[in-house]
């Protein structure tokens, strides 16, 4: 099959937004994306994805309210329960061992995984050791990981969910509810790091002991798969520990051999030492 | 309704989904050789219940579907809980996380929309029993791309609601009962 004018438009439309502005959406899952930017296309009033590019060429302003449809914002504090215990039970005693930790979450989308990581590592008693970088390339979901501030309707779940993952106190202590919104203790946040950085574009930029990426990996087609499990391969230290969304494996990556399983079920990985 | 050959089967079920789909599924020789994707609406913590409880009856190998895995023909594919699935351009699966459509995640509209685009002519979509109207813009545009749209009869369904609005949305959708469409899926390939 010859490709539609409309798919010559939205290879076209990646290729404006990536030379302009250098996001780099070329590798990622073209069904969905392609989904996306046809709501894009129909909130921003345009007909075709040619009229999209014309309008983010020429229109600065027109750009972020693509971008908030180019990501996938949903999250939430201890999602996938099952994943924050493996963490806590099988993966900190090994943490344990280390004097000074660095912990990298890639994709970190409004926070709610960093935060989750950090009450567990307070928990665990590690966090005075430990230096937890939260990284995304959506400038609005880090300022909104900076406020941490989250609906005071989705605290139920997210108290369960803390629960649930073996939590050790209560989710309460991190939080003061005010203007309708639950601030997390900016305690949490002295050894946290929030910033930009594309897991398409930018290099490794430190050494670390934990890399947790969840949900993210799923959007990038294969080749982006592999470059951003490249990175974390370059990042972690020997035996250094990889943990991925609950649907996503190294199953199907040309990178799966840099790392071996370590909890099947969680989705957990650790880098193989050096032959 | 189309002289292209069928290379892939997308199949959409909510209320009722069991049921209907132990009819349907198990009625697939082994050997049939396409694909059938599925998605069941099913509340978000049952993991994969669908593969344990018809992977049995089945003749088919019947699997929970894989972010990336490359779409093998003569399998039954489920999409997980909580995810929607789609097919990428290039024959894959993938997983995403996004927004529920129509109050579904995973979503039968998101399946059929993007298998419709990679498949074209060649894919077939079955529209069964359920109590929402997931499932009828992604049957016309199947039917848009020249594919085969199946619905099963409403007045044989545990619920209609599904049924009709696929037929509301697809008038020249074929409508048939379980056993039926089992039967048609069967003629959509050569006899061996
Ligand atoms: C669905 S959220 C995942 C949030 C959190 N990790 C979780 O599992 O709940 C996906 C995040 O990946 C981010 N993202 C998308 N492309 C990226 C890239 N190239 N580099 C880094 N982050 C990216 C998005 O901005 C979004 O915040």
């Amino acid at each position: 099959m010859s490709e539609s004018v409309e798919d010559v438009e939205f290879r076209l439309l990646l290729e404006a937004v990536f030379r302009k502005y250098h996001y780099d959406f070329r590798g990622y899952s073209r069904a969905s994306l392609k989904r996306r930017l046809r709501q894009a296309r129909e909130r921003m009033g345009c007909a075709t994805f040619s009229q999209v590019q014309d309008r983010v060429l020429h229109d600065a302003t027109a750009f972020p309210e693509l971008l908030t449809f180019l990501t996938v914002q949903v999250s939430e504090l201890f999602r996938d329960p099952d994943y924050f215990r493996a963490v806590r039970e099988k993966v900190v005693p090994y943490l344990r061992t280390y004097p000074s930790l660095k912990v990298w979450v890639a994709g970190c989308g409004a926070g709610e995984e960093v935060y989750s990581l950090a009450v567990l590592f307070r928990e665990e008693g590690l966090e005075e050791r430990t230096m937890i970088y939260g990284t995304d390339i959506s400038s609005q979901a880090l300022r909104r990981a900076e406020a941490g501030v989250y609906g005071l309707d989705r605290l139920a779940l997210f108290t369960e969910n803390h629960r649930r993952s073996g939590g050790k106190s209560s989710l309460s202590d991190y939080y003061t509810a005010a203007y309708g919104g639950a601030v997390f203790d900016k305690d949490l946040r002295r050894r946290v790091v929030f910033s930009d950085h594309s897991l398409a574009t930018d290099q490794v930029f430190a050494e670390v002991q934990f890399v947790s990426c969840r949900n993210v990996l799923i959007y990038f087609d294969r080749p982006l798969q592999d470059r951003a499990l490249g990175l974390f391969g370059d990042s972690l230290s020997r035996q250094g520990f990889l943990g991925l969304g609950a649907k996503e494996s190294l199953r199907f990556s040309s990178r799966a051999d840099a790392f071996e399983t370590f909890d099947r079920e969680a989705r957990i990985y650790r880098k193989r030492g050096e032959a | 309704m189309t002289a292209a050959r069928t290379e892939a089967v997308a199949v959409g079920a909510s209320a009722g989904a069991l049921e209907a789909l132990s009819v349907v599924l198990p009625r697939l020789p082994a050997g049939y050789p396409l694909p059938v994707l599925v998605v069941v609406h099913l509340p978000p913590d049952r993991d994969s219940l669908m593969v344990g409880l018809l992977g049995d009856s089945c003749r088919l190998p019947v699997r929970e579907a894989q972010d990336k895995e490359p779409i093998e023909p003569g399998t039954i594919y489920f999409a997980p809980p909580d995810y929607h699935l789609l097919v990428e351009p290039d024959r894959r699966l993938s997983l995403s996380g996004e927004e529920p459509v129509l109050f579904s995640r995973p979503s039968i509209d998101v399946l059929f929309e993007t298998a419709a685009e990679t498949y074209g002519a060649g894919l077939a979509g079955v529209v069964l029993t359920g109590a929402n109207g997931d499932g009828a813009r992604g049957l016309r545009a199947i039917r848009q791309a020249g594919g085969t749209a199946l619905v099963q009869r409403p007045e044989t369904a545990a619920a209609a609601a599904m049924p009709l609005a696929a037929l509301d949305a697809c008038p020249d959708a074929v409508a048939l009962t379980l056993e039926e469409i089992a039967e048609y899926l069967r003629g959509m390939v050569p006899p061996r």
